[in-house]
């Protein structure tokens, strides 16, 4: 290898023991979008359409630059998409197609949410 | 900050900025949630009203239920050996839906105080105490709860004598930790109703003590 590795043996998800900030006692109320990836993903994954691994597992692939840039439920909802995908439940196709449809519905959340 | 506003395009018909939450455009995640949920529906994976129980069930769960638990342990000897041994059981015995939850619990004592992370992703008793609050799922608290918890927990505003043992518990999918805290001085008598209220729900993490009585 001529670059120097990004971690040494672990990667980025396993920060147990790395230096950090004070931990901010800080908390939100979930959004219903938040609430509704929680949702999919306890209700997708109870009907056995993918696994705790295999949501870990994507999440883990999606790097530091994820953990750091992207918030917890987006995180989720692009894992599970992913799974989702994987196990031929939904394409790709199928996905950028109606996400297009979906974001010329309206400007907010509330919005676009009513098909 | 209304006076920092000067963006009149995005005033409510009462002439005031909408709050934040209604003003956010719509982003490409949540674009992605619709589309994901729709398509589920559409393809008959999920209903609208599944969801919604979903959710509903979600938030129906609370630090309460676990606090209903500690408060038992508290008072009813037989009930926290059971608690202690299979929490998932204990737990179940409350009548609590704790779904597929594999849940330990831990216990406080003059000599062992415990603390839970997860120090990989976000593993928490979410099933019986609902979903965790952020500081659980951030990076600060998952890097260095293991490293330095005396530190972490004086933060939290927890100052443990030395001569406390602290125990860290680092949870996983499969297996998550409850802290069975303590029962503070001053409470001979009282009821496990009353006793609840005394149990927060850092108590249960291990970032906090129960409430001292009044």
């Amino acid at each position: 290898m001529t670059n120097t590795p990004s971690f040494y043996g672990r990667r980025w998800h396993d920060m147990g023991g790395s230096k950090a900030g004070p931990i901010l006692d800080e908390t939100h109320d979930f959004a219903l979008w938040e609430k509704r990836v929680d949702a999919l993903m306890v209700l997708c994954s109870g009907k056995g359409h993918f696994t705790v691994d295999g949501l870990r597992r994507a999440l883990e692939d999606m790097g530091e630059a994820a953990y750091e840039e992207m918030s917890y439920y987006e995180r989720w909802i692009a894992t599970i998409s992913q799974n989702l995908i994987e196990a031929g439940v939904i394409t790709q196709s199928e996905l950028a197609d109606r996400m297009a449809q979906v974001a010329v519905r309206g400007d907010t959340y509330g919005e676009a949410s009513r098909a | 900050m209304p006076h920092d506003h000067h963006d009149h395009d995005h005033l409510s018909p009462s002439d005031h900025p909408y709050r934040s939450d209604d003003d956010v455009p719509l982003t490409y995640w949540q674009q992605m949630e619709i589309a994901l949920r729709e398509l589920l529906i559409e393809k008959g994976v999920t209903t609208p009203e599944e969801i919604a129980r979903q959710i509903d069930a979600m938030d129906a769960r609370s630090p309460a239920n676990g606090a209903a638990l500690v408060a038992r342990a508290w008072t009813d000897p037989a009930f926290k050996e059971r608690l202690l041994q299979d929490a998932s059981a204990a737990s179940r015995d409350m009548g609590f839906d704790i779904g597929p939850l594999r849940l330990i619990a831990v216990e406080n004592t003059a000599q062992v105080h415990n603390v839970i992370v997860c120090t990989l992703c976000s593993c928490y008793p979410r099933n019986l105490l609902g979903l965790p609050p952020d500081w659980y799922k951030s990076r600060a608290y998952r890097s260095r709860t293991v490293k330095e918890p005396r530190k972490v927990l004086f933060e939290f505003g927890l100052t443990l004598p030395d001569e406390t043992t602290v125990r860290v518990h680092d949870s996983t999918a499969d297996m998550r930790y409850i802290v069975l805290p303590a029962r503070p001085k001053g409470t001979d008598g009282w009821d496990r109703d009353r006793l609840a209220e005394l149990v927060t729900r850092d108590s249960m993490v291990g970032t906090g003590l129960p409430s001292t009585p009044a």
